[in-house]
């Protein structure tokens, strides 16, 4: 339960980062914050208390495993968030270029 | 980049990126498969770029070369499924797009899950190429950017 | 094992904090690396190989992408004085976040507690998962077999984000007159 609270904890800070701070690397350091507050969530979700690592042994097959399905998701989650991310600092990097600067009010007063 | 960067680098990109080669040809026994494979084979080649980066003078062909391998992997990845799906009909299966038609072997052997240890060498590439192109344009595009 | 957990994110979200509140980007961006990390931890203590296995890499992939951007351009934040009419949006995304964490407080309770979780919908994968597909790693066999649907979707995403990237860093400026 704990957890749970300080994961959404950590979600909020990103939101927080997105939707006040001004500099576009700083949203998008709270974007990825967020995605990495899912990860966990996800994660902790699935975990079962004394299991063992999705991996079937050749000798002891069998026990307690944790959950695969959310694990499986998020292998998936984290790439694409890698490449999101990615294209998001391309857009940075293209906007600085044009206006010298990464403050998103000056970049909405200025005319293109 | 000093000399004690580069050496190690000469040293350890070797072993990385054929750690990413066990990786994914082991990828349906142990830990690891496609995605950790490609993060790690690209994770070798920027290691180079970042300690050789202003003797290498062929980014351009690295980054052409990358984005084709990405390409190629997203294509035997599609081949690959698009494969099951008509060699089913043919041995006799039910028609399923991603249908594990080959023999599932013993389950433990290197050899064995059918069409998985494929599938995975074809995201490993797909990884691989696209993280590695991701960086290379970068510092392609804010390297010309400076001078 | 859940104390080591707790002690983990309390860190992570300092970390968060203060990338958040830096006056430097680039020690934002550092700062930023502690949450990555903290991370990779925590899914090694949650018995996840794999995802560590990736996270550890793309977490150094992306900090080195995001120093390259910040070296070239500025890495100076906003320096201006914040107008007082703004402190009253402060005041109110904070009421927000508070209701927000109670209403999530709120609907968690149908969730099972932590580390009691029942694996409704994967027992099926975790009994004969091993048998359908030969993989011993079930994490690859439901990610190549059982959900092959999503991990084409997801390397098509892949695809697209880099044409994307290349299409917007290789565009030139239009020239004014």
């Amino acid at each position: 339960m704990t957890l749970f609270i300080l994961c959404i904890t950590l979600f909020c800070i990103g939101l927080y980062g997105v939707l006040v701070k001004r500099n576009l690397i700083k949203i998008i350091i709270g974007l990825a914050l967020v995605e990495y507050s899912i990860n966990l969530f996800l994660i902790l979700i699935g975990y079962i208390k004394g299991g063992k690592a999705p991996i079937v042994e050749k000798a002891a097959e069998g026990g307690i495993f944790v959950d695969p399905l959310p694990q499986a998701m998020v292998l998936t989650t984290i790439v694409i968030g890698v490449a999101t991310t990615g294209l998001l600092l391309a857009i940075a990097v293209r906007l600085y270029k044009k206006y010298g600067t990464f403050d998103i009010q000056k970049i909405k007063e200025l005319k293109g | 980049m000093t000399i004690i960067v580069k050496k190690i680098t000469q040293i350890i990109a070797g072993p990385i990126f054929l750690y990413g080669l066990y990786i994914v040809a082991q990828g349906h026994l142990s830990p690891g498969g496609g995605f950790a494979a490609g993060s790690f084979i690209a994770g070798a080649f920027i290691l180079l770029v970042l300690a050789y980066g202003d003797k290498l003078r062929h980014l351009k062909t690295e980054e052409f070369e990358s984005s084709l391998i990405e390409t190629l992997g997203i294509l035997f990845f599609i081949i690959t499924a698009l494969g099951a799906l008509l060699l089913s009909i043919r041995l006799g299966f039910i028609p399923v797009f991603f249908k594990n038609f080959l023999t599932k072997g013993i389950p433990g052997n290197l050899f064995s899950a059918g069409i998985i240890p494929l599938l995975n060498i074809a995201v490993g590439m797909e990884v691989g190429g696209a993280l590695f192109t991701i960086f290379l344009e970068f510092v392609i595009r804010s390297s010309k950017e400076g001078k | 094992m859940e104390t080591l957990l707790i002690i983990l994110l309390l860190l992570m979200i300092a970390g968060a904090i203060y990338a958040l509140e830096a006056k430097d980007l680039l020690s934002a961006v550092v700062s930023f690396g502690i949450v990555g990390f903290g991370l990779v931890i925590c899914f090694l203590l949650l018995q996840a190989p794999d995802l560590a296995i990736v996270q550890v890499v793309v977490e150094v992939l992306v900090l080195v992408i995001m120093i390259a951007v910040i070296i070239n351009t500025t890495r100076e934040e906003i320096k201006e004085k914040i107008p007082r009419s703004t402190y009253i949006y402060y005041i109110l995304g904070f009421i927000f976040v508070v209701g927000f964490i109670y209403l999530f407080a709120v609907s968690i309770q149908g969730l099972s507690e932590f580390g009691k979780h029942s694996t409704r919908m994967a027992t099926e994968y975790i009994k004969n998962g091993a048998v359908k597909t030969g993989s011993m790693n079930l994490v690859s066999g439901v990610v190549l077999d059982f959900r092959g649907y999503d991990t084409l979707g997801e390397i098509t995403i892949l695809f697209t984000a880099v044409v994307g990237i290349l299409t917007i860093l290789r565009l030139k400026g239009r020239k004014h007159e």
